[in-house]
């Protein structure tokens, strides 16, 4: 039955490109989500009014962070081919698309953390300042506990436009469901492996979309 | 207990610097409540928050039970802020935690271990009445409950100040006092310090021992709750006493009465203290031939006092009216001829 629909497709190597994606995706998500945090927690905590105030470093984060954001993905991986040679020496493969997948998604994710953490209410970290809390317990039980469901959903939205990163990375030769479909599948004319492969992509999207959606509404208490 | 000498506070602004605090020298005995009252921008927020260091005063000094709070390094800030305490207008309980847990944070700040904390915890839920309501979010309590649990909070690592920034300035009336009620049984219970501050002078009558008055950065005015309330002197302390003792209306009402009564005299009692329980109109009545009408009147309980007002209209003999008035004076009441004019 299956056969009959999709006649072109290899299930080995179909199931090796989603390994692969899958992957790539994990990989680069617990980096950006880590990177992200540190950055957008450097921008909020440096901008104005807020208890690390400095001008200068969050100009040049700020400006860093948009630049990155700004450069379309598939120009950020040609750009940095050269310095994932250097890193990994050679471009191919899944690991090979990880920095650019992380360069691109952190500054993403970092946004989207400062505006989180800027959601929280100024008093709530007065009153922990006022309990005599570190910067250590501001950090971690103020800022990152109180916006949590927030960091949750940013992740969310991360991961998915990872998913599709990937995708575009695997055609310059990263390997996982979008090299796939496009040397199996477009340059030999097989729809049913293009098909196939994008359906398992929305498959993947819809699991994280689900994951995430249920944390996050479990995490808020508001 | 608390000591403030000369402290200042400027504020750089846009358009040039602001002073928030004016030298302002105050003293504040242990075990007291001592009241702040201003309008808003009067300073009484900055000047408050000086005391746990939220705010460092420009100039002068600020010492809190001998720790010189304007000068210590910020380690020894942080301890030192574990005993003076911080309850807010908008209450600033974490969302994410519950009851329980939000009256725990500051003991996980002290470093309390988890045993002694969930007992502590429990206690305090005790204490502010919140029981039962320990696995409540903030989020599914009413004003008044969120400040039960700031204040249980703020109690939880045994303060010896606890600081009130507007505490009940977002709550109904009847919940503002039971509030109140709640901060004078602490203070009486737990021999607390309480320095509050607020824009409303019921806050200052129903619980203060002593209130300062502030206006643009300073103390304008300052003393014993009674006396203030007995003879306010600034302008500013007059409206303010005004709000409690006098209704909006009364002043226009009196001026109606006055066309009203052609005959007799308007007269303004204000009792203070004792003689706020003396039978005194009983003994006017008897004691002299005229009559006594009550046109309106008011007694308010501060925590050193009773204080009100009682407009009379007295009619009768012109010497009669006159000798009952000077009855009155000499039972220790203020009184005030109110003439129209
Ligand atoms: N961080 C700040 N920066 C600049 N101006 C401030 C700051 N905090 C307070 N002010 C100003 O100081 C004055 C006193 O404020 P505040 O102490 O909050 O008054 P209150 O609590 O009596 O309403 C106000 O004019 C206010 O705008
Ligand atoms: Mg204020």
């Amino acid at each position: 039955m299956i056969e009959q629909f999709f006649p072109n497709v290899n299930w080995d190597t179909m199931f090796e490109a989603t390994y692969e994606t899958v992957y790539m995706t994990a990989i680069s998500v617990a980096i950006t989500a880590v990177l992200g945090i540190l950055l957008g927690l450097l921008l909020f905590l440096t901008s104005k009014g807020n208890i690390w105030e400095n001008r200068g470093v969050y100009a040049i984060t700020s400006v860093l962070v948009n630049i990155f954001r700004s450069i379309p993905f598939i120009i950020l991986i040609v750009l940095l081919i050269p310095f994932t040679r250097f890193l990994l020496d050679t471009i191919r493969g899944a690991n090979a698309a990880l920095p650019a997948l992380i360069i691109g998604a952190a500054p993403f994710y970092a946004r989207m953390v400062e505006i989180a953490l800027r959601e929280i209410d100024k008093g709530v970290i007065e009153a922990a300042r006022s309990m005599g809390a570190s910067m250590t317990t501001i950090i971690f039980k103020v800022l990152l506990a109180e916006s949590k469901p927030a960091l949750v959903s940013g992740i969310t939205v991360t991961a998915i436009a990872l998913v599709g990163y990937t995708a575009m990375a695997g055609v310059i030769g990263a390997g996982g469901l979008g090299n796939l479909a496009f040397l199996d599948g477009f340059q030999r004319s097989r729809d049913d492996v293009t098909l196939a492969a994008t359906i398992i992509i929305l498959l993947i999207v819809f699991v994280i979309q689900f994951i995430g959606d249920f944390f996050t509404n479990r995490l808020d208490k508001r | 207990m608390i000591t403030i000498s000369n402290a200042k506070k400027l504020f750089k602004t846009k358009n040039g610097s602001l002073t928030a605090v004016d030298d302002v020298s105050l003293t504040i005995k242990e075990g007291e409540i001592f009241g702040v009252i201003g309008y808003s921008g009067a300073g009484k927020s900055t000047l408050i928050r000086m005391l746990n260091g939220l705010e460092l005063p420009t100039s002068g000094t600020v010492d809190v039970n001998g720790k010189v709070i304007s000068g210590i390094s910020s380690g020894e800030l942080r301890k030192a802020r574990q005993k003076i305490s911080m309850i807010f207008q908008h209450f600033n309980l974490l969302w994410s935690r519950t009851v329980r847990e939000n009256i725990s944070f500051p003991l996980e700040i002290a470093g309390v271990r988890k045993n002694t904390r969930e007992k502590k915890v429990e206690e305090l839920i005790k204490l502010v009445g919140l029981d039962g309501r320990g696995d409540a979010y903030p989020s599914q309590l009413s004003g008044g409950q969120k400040q039960r649990v700031g204040i249980a909070r703020a109690l939880a690592n045994d303060p010896e100040v606890l600081l009130c920034d507007e505490a009940t300035s977002a709550l109904d009336p009847q919940t503002t006092d039971s509030i109140l009620e709640l901060l004078v049984d602490i203070n009486k219970r737990l021999g607390l310090t309480i320095v509050l501050i607020t824009h409303e002078m019921h806050v200052i009558r129903k619980i203060c021992h002593r209130v300062a008055v502030m206006e643009e950065g300073r103390v304008v005015e300052l003393g014993n709750v009674l006396d203030i309330f007995k003879q306010p002197k600034e302008p500013i302390t007059k409206r303010f006493v005004q709000q409690v003792t006098e209704p909006e209306e009364t002043k226009e009402t009196i001026e109606h009465l006055l066309n009203d009564y052609e005959d007799g005299l308007v007269v303004k009692l204000a009792f203070v203290g004792e003689s706020a329980e003396q039978p005194l109109i009983t003994t006017l009545i008897r004691s002299f031939n005229i009559n006594v009408n009550i046109l309106q009147g008011k007694i308010s309980h501060t925590q050193n006092g009773a204080y009100g007002t009682l407009f009379l209209h007295l009619r009768g003999d012109v010497p009669e009216v006159k000798q009952a008035v000077e009855y009155l004076e000499k039972a220790s009441v203020g009184v005030e001829v109110i003439t129209n004019d």
